[in-house]
């Protein structure tokens, strides 16, 4: 009997866990290790931040699904890896303490056949002073990232909605915490129901609007833009989302690398070098991702982390990390199978594989100062690769350890976004989009590095309805409900 | 207090550049029949691409 260990029941772990369990049988053991005791459908989190649903819409317990898939559940976190085992026994395992009530702080060795490392992002907003500590959300801001953080935004946005009411007027500031964030879409979202949500309690005309971001152009989320199909023309993402902002009198500023909040105020630090201040009542700001900071350790104890992780705290994958600068970047430095190039029996999917490089391309600040997006590895390509990767691992086990190994290159993938506003059936509306390759391939589409046949977007209530669609279609198939397979990721 | 999306434009400011919807896109943005058809054809793309990126 074979064990694969999973470590992170996120999109892309409870996708790798779920389908590896479907495919392997009762014959092999599959181990899910997550210090959460609840699944969360993230995108939905914004409805939550502006309470249009409650937690307990976009959560579900894992427990009784893993029980279901037969699955072998550990409420624990990860703490290191040991993929040569120690001196005294060849088996590769991992080291987890335990966040299950009950069994707080219990640490346990679990030994593995095969990992999978999907732990999802560390939120580090100990890397802007005041954002927050080391341990998570400070005072000033307020975050969507989880469901718990959503929760206590609407709370402090509905504290807002009040005082315009009343009278008083109120500043927004939405966007990004830090010159290195990600995750651009999720904060275009929120920003897009919050102006929404003022409308329709008819508070919009006591409201400014600003957002703030890494990026070095409106639109660029992260993925350097992308040109859509609309009326027979290519348009950039900066014209659409420039439009979109402009519609819904949403000021912006962009190449901001936010350096310090305190109460009411944000400092940053733009592409020219050049400091400011913005001051704010309500504020929503992404904070930059990072590795978990699992250790790594090999058979005599020593510390071998710098050669499984990189030193963003992602696992190292089958990605040509030696592309240098943007001029040499090629599609093909993407990796394919998410296999780890030491250690043959594990791998990284969704936010824990460390990328090549960035997508977007870097820039910095007269003074040094790094100021645009990393990559976004979530959502479709999230649970595309996690699958991928579940089906390399299952035939390894069921085929031998020769069997080829499954690929899904981020340059060969598209997404499908849908950024909502609203969230009403018929008087919400979104931007449906879709983006093919997600990361651009210029040798194949030289000029804008995709296929405009299947990159497009459009605002309308189809992709409002989209939306919601696929909420309850994921969250059915996360909880393994008939047919699940047959929905794809 | 729903101002039409060009009131929102500033002279020479960073916005100026951008294209904006008139009435009509605004209106067919929510008008059900016409969003009815989008809804067909936008599944149909994403089902494409899904499908290729599998």
């Amino acid at each position: 009997m074979a064990r694969l260990v999973v470590l992170g029941g996120g999109v892309s772990g409870h996708t790798a866990a779920t389908f590896a369990a479907k495919w392997l049988g009762s014959a092999h053991e599959v181990v899910v290790v997550t210090p959460n005791s609840k699944w969360n459908w993230i995108p939905s989190n914004i409805w939550v931040g502006v309470g249009e649903m409650s937690k307990e819409e976009v959560t579900f317990d894992l427990a009784p699904v893993y029980a279901k898939a037969g699955i072998n559940y550990k409420q624990a976190k990860a703490v290191s890896i040991n993929p040569e085992g120690v001196e005294s026994s060849d088996k590769p395992f991992v080291t987890i303490e335990y966040t299950l009530a009950g069994r707080e702080g219990e640490v346990e060795n679990v030994e593995y056949d095969y990992l999978i490392n999907a732990t999802g992002p560390k939120l580090n907003f100990g890397a802007t002073e005041g954002l927050g500590d080391a341990n998570g959300l400070g005072e000033f801001t307020v975050s969507v990232c989880t469901a718990d953080h959503a929760v206590h935004a609407n709370e402090e946005f509905q504290k807002c909605i009040q005082k315009m009411k009343q009278g008083e007027r109120q500043k927004f500031l939405i966007g990004t915490g830090h010159g290195m964030c990600t995750c651009q879409g999720a904060a275009f979202e929120y920003i897009f129901n919050i102006e929404h949500e003022l409308k329709k309690a008819g508070v919009r005309d006591m409201a400014d609007i600003k957002w703030i971001s890494n990026e070095s152009f409106l639109g660029d989320f992260g993925v350097g833009g992308l040109h859509m199909k609309s009326m027979g023309f290519a348009v950039s993402s900066k014209i659409f989302a420039e439009s979109l902002f402009t519609e819904r009198d949403v000021d912006w500023i962009i190449g901001a690398h936010v350096n310090k909040v305190e109460k009411g105020k944000v400092h940053y630090e733009l592409l020219d070098g050049s400091m400011g201040e913005e001051e704010f009542d309500f504020s929503m700001l992404i904070p930059p991702f990072a590795g978990v900071g699992l250790k790594a350790y090999g058979k005599d104890g020593s510390d071998i982390t710098d050669t499984v992780f990189a030193p963003n705290g992602f696992m190292k994958v089958d990605a040509n990390y030696s592309a240098g600068s943007y001029e040499n970047w090629s599609a093909s430095d993407w990796p394919k199978t998410y296999q780890n190039p030491t250690y043959s029996n594990m791998f990284a999917c969704g936010i824990a594989f460390a990328p090549p490089h960035p997508i977007s391309k870097p820039m910095s600040s007269p003074n040094g100062t790094p100021i645009s997006p990393t990559p976004p590895r979530t959502g479709m390509p999230s649970g595309i690769i996690g699958k991928a990767v579940a089906h390399s691992i299952c035939d390894r086990i069921l085929k031998g350890e020769n069997a080829p190994l499954h690929e899904a290159s981020m340059a060969h993938m598209g997404a499908a976004c849908v950024a909502s506003a609203g969230k009403g059936i018929f008087d919400g509306t979104a931007a449906a989009m879709t983006i093919y390759p997600v990361v651009p391939d210029f040798e194949k589409y030289p000029g804008t590095g995709r296929d405009t046949d299947y990159t497009f977007g459009e605002i309308g209530l189809a992709g409002h309805w989209i939306k919601h669609i696929l909420h309850h279609l994921f969250i059915w198939k996360a909880k393994l409900k008939a047919g699940w397979t047959m929905i794809p990721e | 207090m729903e101002k039409k999306a060009e009131h929102n434009i500033k002279a020479y400011g960073k916005n100026f550049t951008t294209m904006t919807p008139g009435k009509f896109a605004i209106k067919l943005r929510t008008c059900k029949i016409w969003q009815f058809i989008r809804f067909i054809v936008i599944n149909i793309k994403m089902l494409i691409v899904v499908r290729k990126s599998h």
